[in-house]
């Protein structure tokens, strides 16, 4: 056992040396972490941010002013006026994600009683911000509407005051989810390449063959490889953590740290293991690459870090619960954004682990079998 | 010898890096016959050979090759096809899945000869070689000694002037080099003005020259026929001769390889095979091997290239399993998973095994930690291997730049750090110069006779197994003899080692071929049938381009796992995307903590129970409980209804009632207060009609809400498009991104660099096949998407399919730009699925309409391709659109579709640096 495990971190070392000696990989690693992350978290967000919006103003009212006053970021831009033929192809291609009409004589219409209907277009194709943005518009257009009838700066009142208070993240900014998921995306897409190519790449230079020889068990090659590329990526991870989502874009933590590491360890772990998986079931990078690329999207966009997993069907989600960033991804939003603590993450923990002796057990068998049919 | 020089280069000096390869030389090779380079390893012979092949860039000094001057453009346009360069390495100019007809067709392309002539040409070649009987045999399955006698034909098949052969026959058998010989003899004899210049590190070789140029450290230390080196060395053999011509520095303290006799030991034999049998398939490597090896002995494994040599060693190493029989080491049957057996072998294998990226002393400190030897011997240890192997001054050097002799040695002190009984070399010195080799058999021999380790040895070189005390020969998986040296010679009543070895092979080859093949017939004059080469060189030419295309494709067709994953890939995801990512947000998970439990209050939850949006788990008790749940994410938000609720509501005091949010993903929340807005206005409506016994509508205005493009607002009509986006943006850049960094890695880059192809028809040729592949791809998603997903394209489908060009001719562009610039394939597929997959995700349009991305997001994503074709193909799938809507997005397309291609263009160099 001692020399099993000397074995491993001398091979390890090795790994971590090779790594560092390859300066295309590390400059990757650097960009994945830091630019790549802020850009991600910046500028692309789910939520209605900056929707584009236009109208067609048939009345220029003081009411069709107020509600256009409403329209009002961060949620909107300020609306642009288009001329009404211009509507069609405005739309087409891609300018607004919505445009609203106002009829003739709106106003006096409101005023006499005579209920108009105002047009609200929404380019459906623009799934994210079509649904939540309409119901905005239409609650904006209701209120002043209410308002100007009642001659009340004042919204009429419901029955009951229905208070809603948004937890962990009371101003619901993206950037505080999209910058943790982004640097999670990435640790996957790292950890599969990394340990993968590791693998290819000692194959096809023979080197593999060599360590074979000597007294080192494949077990010993797997999990050298592992520990190694899986410590450079948490090493990176974690300096992406700091760095660039708590100091640059000042995104708070509510949980554990140390926890989220360990959690985070254990992850990598497992897609590192995945990785090797992949590499076994290949005989080259051109094959390994168009091999890891779709699992990669797959991980990255249905494991809820992307869009939510309530909006997944049921069987994929089961399915999905195969992947270890679903579980990943769970853990690390409870405890980085909740707080939550050991007592709730350890069933997530639990399946990843067990998931990990999966990769790995049926790595190893394949691992075994490539090397014997090689020629 | 009265023609002029065919290369004159003065003051030629090659630097890479700090090291010189080439130390201001001035030479001239004279023309119309066999001149040789010979010399050590790293000494520059390679250098100048890809200088006058006009392969390799000229730092300084001047080169005139067929009367030019090779630094100028138009001089290599214009004698390109005058000039053959066979690179270094066993068949690494060639295809390997391609066929040997498939191979020869393809150089015949390059040459832009027609169908009817090439053929002539290949028969003509293919017979003068002896390689006709296996026009299909893909090039990876034939012998080395094959591979080059294919990769020479490769290189006549344009009747050269010049020819240039680095190392054509380093690591094949006697037997097949003889046959090259003879082969390039026959084809001189036809075409006496032929110039041939050779590097080899083969002295006997070079003995049949008509010119010698022994070089040495950069320089060239002596010129003239063999007989005059010979002369002016006092030496009777050319072996001799160079080492006594060498400087003293170099010689590095040669001696004569001298073999004490071996004093036979007892005990069983070290290393015994018994039937030892290995089958890959139908295919015998190894057919019933038996021998035994005493303890200290040395012995010698001879044989043609793929014999079954190696895949004999890896069975005795445990690398691979026997098929059937047995190994046994020092008596006891060999159990690869043993490790007390692993650590009594040494093992070098044939190609070179360690670590490049890690220095001599690294490597050596990594293998003693893995043999575990004591840490306080670790260190001496390593000092005297270093010593002993003359590593010291390299120690702290990585082995990528060291001269091959030199990383062999190494790589034999790696095997015998741990003190091993046994040491199992496979062509420990192919390609290896004498005095290196002579230097390396010392140690060798010093193992064997006083430290008693059995060596088992391949080996090409006769001179080497003349040392050995006993060798065997071995051919197609079968040992033909075993024996003393001596005696094998004597049986075969031969002169030599080398002629005895010639004789059984022959014999076995000729059984082979019982059934077979007249012998090799001479060589069809085809100079006569060929035309003069095109007089004026085109500076593009479709048919240079379409053999790469072709070339390309029949590689792709035979990679099946590729094919498969390239096509296939992209349907799975599209099932998956097309069910799995959706904006529709339903069955959001909540709790009540009702402390009212009136009538009241359960109508006002009943407005909650009753929308398709929410889940409702059982009820909490506590506010705290509430807390715990949401925390462990099984709650998406939670109710909780004050005491008194219903008392309050009646009085018309406006009770309060908190509702909680998990704001944790903010789109999910997002919407989750728009449905509860949503559940608020119906319950009002609802209390109105309780009240009232009517419906009322309040607002004084309504709003028309319409979901252009896609009525019923369903996630698949957005998502189909777009996944069609990412998939032809993913999968051929990764594919065209292997490309030419493939052929870097393996070396058939050369052939781009020696042939008249041009960067352009080059990278086009590559492209294409991708192209296609994507297209193809393209064709298979839209079937899916109109037969699984029932999208089917409004607009017009001519702007899409040309938009599918472009774009698909853009990402494979990008590809092939990624190709250039990478050196190892690893960087090429981590560059591609970086730099794609983070716009192509998140900036094109799929997530977030490009209307509402900000700053530097937009700037990149509008620099990335992916974001103008969802435009094309979101407009044409659901929003009836055409050209006349969509042709500036057509334009942006085509603008980065020619960028990439040029700036590859640009990027790649004809000639190496």
């Amino acid at each position: 056992m001692t020399r099993w495990l000397s074995n491993v971190f001398r091979l390890g070392l090795k790994e971590l040396r090779s790594l560092w000696a390859d300066p295309v990989l590390i400059l990757l690693i650097v960009y994945v972490f830091s630019i790549a992350v802020y850009s991600v978290a910046t500028g692309a967000k789910l939520e209605v941010t900056n929707a584009a919006v236009a109208y067609v103003d048939q009345d220029r009212s003081a009411l069709t002013g107020r509600i256009l006053g409403a329209i009002l970021p961060p949620q909107f831009k300020a609306a642009e006026e288009i001329a009404a033929d211009e509507v069609e192809q405005a739309m087409d291609n891609g300018r607004y994600v919505f445009v609203l009409s106002f009829p003739p004589s709106f106003e006096a219409d409101v005023l006499a009683g005579r209920k108009p209907q105002l047009q609200l277009n929404v380019d459906a194709t623009a799934m994210a911000q079509a649904g939540n943005g309409a119901v905005f518009l239409q609650q904006i257009i209701r209120a002043e509407v209410a308002k100007f009838v009642s001659r009340l700066d004042e919204t009429p009142e419901l029955p009951i005051d229905l208070v809603v208070t948004t937890r962990y993240n009371p101003n619901l900014n993206s950037v505080w989810f999209s910058s943790v998921m982004q640097v999670i995306n990435n640790i996957t897409i790292l950890s599969v390449l990394l340990t993968g190519a590791a693998l290819i790449r000692e194959r096809e230079h023979g080197t593999i063959e060599h360590l074979l020889v000597m007294p080192v068990t494949p077990s010993e090659i797997m999990v050298a490889k592992i520990w190694a590329n899986g410590l450079a990526i948490i090493i990176a991870a974690i300096f992406s953590l700091w760095l660039v989502v708590q100091t640059l874009l000042q995104v708070p933590i509510a949980g554990s740290i140390p926890l989220f590491i360990f959690g985070a360890a254990l992850y990598l772990v497992s897609v590192t293991g995945l990785g090797i998986l992949l590499a076994t079931f290949t005989s080259s990078m051109p094959q390994f690459g168009l091999l890891a690329l779709p699992v990669l999207v797959v991980m990255n966009l249905l494991s809820g870090s992307t869009t939510p997993m309530e909006s997944i069907p049921d069987w994929l989600q089961f399915l999905m619960q195969a992947a270890p960033s679903t579980h990943f991804v769970s853990f690390a939003q409870a405890i980085l954004y909740r707080g939550a603590g050991w007592n709730t993450v350890w069933p997530d923990m639990l399946v990843m682990a067990g998931l990990s002796g999966v990769f790995f057990l049926i790595a190893l068998q394949r691992f075994r079998k490539t090397m014997a049919t090689m020629h | 010898m009265t023609l002029a020089p065919i290369v004159r280069l003065s003051s030629v000096s090659h630097r890479y890096g700090a090291t010189c390869a080439l130390d201001d030389v001035t030479l001239e090779i004279p023309a119309g016959c066999m001149a040789g380079l010979i010399g050590p390893d790293g000494v520059g012979k390679s250098t100048l050979l890809a200088l006058a092949a006009g392969v390799r860039r000229l730092q300084t000094g001047t080169a005139t090759v067929l009367g030019g001057d090779i630094t100028t453009r138009a001089h290599r346009r214009s004698c390109n096809h005058r000039i053959a360069y066979m690179p270094q390495g066993l068949g690494r100019n060639l295809y390997p899945t391609l066929s040997v007809y498939e191979n020869l067709d393809f150089f015949g392309r390059l040459f832009g000869q027609p169908e009817a002539e090439r053929r002539a040409r290949i028969d003509g070649l293919l017979r003068a070689t002896g390689l006709d009987p296996f026009p299909d045999r893909p090039a990876g399955k034939l012998s080395g000694g094959m591979k080059q006698k294919l990769s020479l034909c490769s290189a006549l098949i344009h009747d050269p002037d010049l020819v240039i052969l680095d190392e054509p026959t380093t690591g094949v058998d006697p037997l097949s080099r003889q046959q090259f010989w003879d082969l390039i003899d026959r084809i001189r004899a036809e075409r006496p003005a032929m110039s041939v210049i050779v590097a080899t590190a083969y002295m006997e070789e070079a003995e049949r020259f008509d010119w010698l140029a022994a070089m040495s450290a950069g320089k060239v230390i002596a010129t003239g026929t063999p007989q005059e080196i010979r002369d002016a060395a006092h030496q009777p053999t050319l072996e001799k001769a160079f080492i006594a011509l060498l400087p003293e520095s170099e010689r590095q303290g040669h001696r004569e390889v001298v073999v004490p006799p071996r004093i036979a030991s007892d005990g069983p034999p070290a290393i015994e095979a018994r039937g030892l049998t290995c089958r890959f398939g139908d295919f015998v490597a190894v057919d019933h091997v038996d021998f035994q090896i005493g303890r200290g002995e040395i012995f010698g494994f001879l044989g043609s290239n793929g014999c079954g040599k190696t895949t004999t060693m890896k069975m005795l190493t445990g690398l691979l399993p026997a098929s059937e029989g047995e190994a046994l080491l020092f008596g006891e049957k060999l159990d690869a998973r043993d490790m007390q057996t692993r650590q009594r072998v040494g093992y070098m294998s044939q190609s070179f095994s360690l670590y490049s990226e890690l220095t001599v002393r690294q490597n050596l400190e990594l293998h003693a930690q893995l043999y575990h030897l004591p840490p306080e011997h670790r260190e001496t240890r390593i000092a005297e291997v270093l010593t002993s192997f003359d590593l010291t001054e390299e120690a702290d050097l990585r082995p990528e730049g060291l001269p091959l002799g030199i990383r062999q040695r190494l790589q034999l002190a790696v095997a015998v750090l741990h003190a091993p009984e046994v040491l199992i070399l496979d062509e420990p010195t192919s390609g290896v110069d004498p005095v290196a080799r002579d230097g390396f058999w010392q140690h060798l021999i010093k193992l064997s006779r006083e430290d008693g380790v059995t060596i088992f040895v391949s080996t090409h070189f006769m001179s080497e197994a003349e040392r050995c005390d006993r060798i065997s020969l071995m051919h197609a998986g079968k040992v033909l003899a075993m024996g003393a040296p001596q005696e094998l010679t004597e049986s075969k009543g031969a002169a030599t080692l080398g002629e005895a070895f010639v004789d059984y092979l022959r014999a076995a080859a000729d059984e082979d071929s019982a059934a077979g093949t007249a012998p090799a017939a001479p060589a069809q004059p085809a100079a006569a049938a060929a035309a003069a080469a095109p007089a004026a060189e085109r500076r593009f030419d479709p048919a240079r381009l379409w053999a790469f295309a072709r070339r390309e494709t029949t590689e792709i067709l035979r990679d099946r796992m590729r094919l498969a994953f390239a096509l296939l890939g992209p349907i799975i995801l599209m099932l998956t995307f097309g069910y799995g990512i959706s904006f529709d947000v339903q069955d959001l998970s909540y709790a009540v903590y009702d402390r009212d439990r009136t009538a009241e209050s359960r109508e006002l939850l009943e407005s909650f129970s009753g929308s398709r949006y929410f889940s409702e788990k059982p009820a909490a008790s506590s506010v705290t409980e509430l807390d715990a749940r949401m925390r462990n994410s099984e709650l998406v938000f939670a109710v909780e209804i004050p005491p008194g609720f219903g008392k309050a509501l009646v009085s018309g005091d406006r009770p309060e009632v908190r509702v909680a949010v998990d704001g944790a993903m903010p789109f999910r929340a997002e919407t989750t207060r728009g449905y509860l807005q949503g559940v608020a206005g119906a319950y009002l409506n609802d209390q109105i009609e309780r009240r009232y016994g009517r419906t009322v509508d309040l607002s004084a205005a309504s709003v028309e809400t319409r979901f252009r493009y896609n009525q019923s607002f369903k996630s698949v009509f957005s998502m189909v498009p777009s996944v069609i986006m990412l998939m032809l943006v993913l999968i051929p850049s990764m594919m065209a991104a292997m490309g030419v960094v493939r052929e870097k890695e393996t070396g058939s880059i050369a052939n781009f660099r020696s042939t008249p192809v041009t960067r352009a028809e080059f990278l086009l040729g590559k492209q294409l096949p991708y192209v296609v592949i994507a297209l193809i791809s393209f064709a298979s998603l839209v079937l899916v998407s109109y037969a699984v997903f029932g999208v089917p394209i409004k607009g017009s489908v001519a702007a899409l399919l040309v938009g599918t060009l472009f774009y698909v001719l853009a990402t494979t562009g990008f590809g092939v730009l990624i190709s250039t610039f990478t050196r190892t394939q690893v960087a090429a597929t981590f560059a591609t699925a970086v730099v794609a997959i983070i716009p192509a995700v998140n900036f094109s349009g799929l997530l977030v309409p490009v209307s509402s991305l900000e700053g530097g997001a937009r700037v990149f994503g509008l620099a990335f391709p992916a974001v103008w074709y969802q435009q094309i193909s979101v407009g044409t799938f659901t929003k009836s659109l055409g050209f006349a809507e969509l042709w500036r997005d057509h334009l942006a397309l085509v603008g980065f579709a020619v960028l990439f291609i040029v700036i590859s263009i640009l990027a790649l160099k004809k000639q190496e640096a």
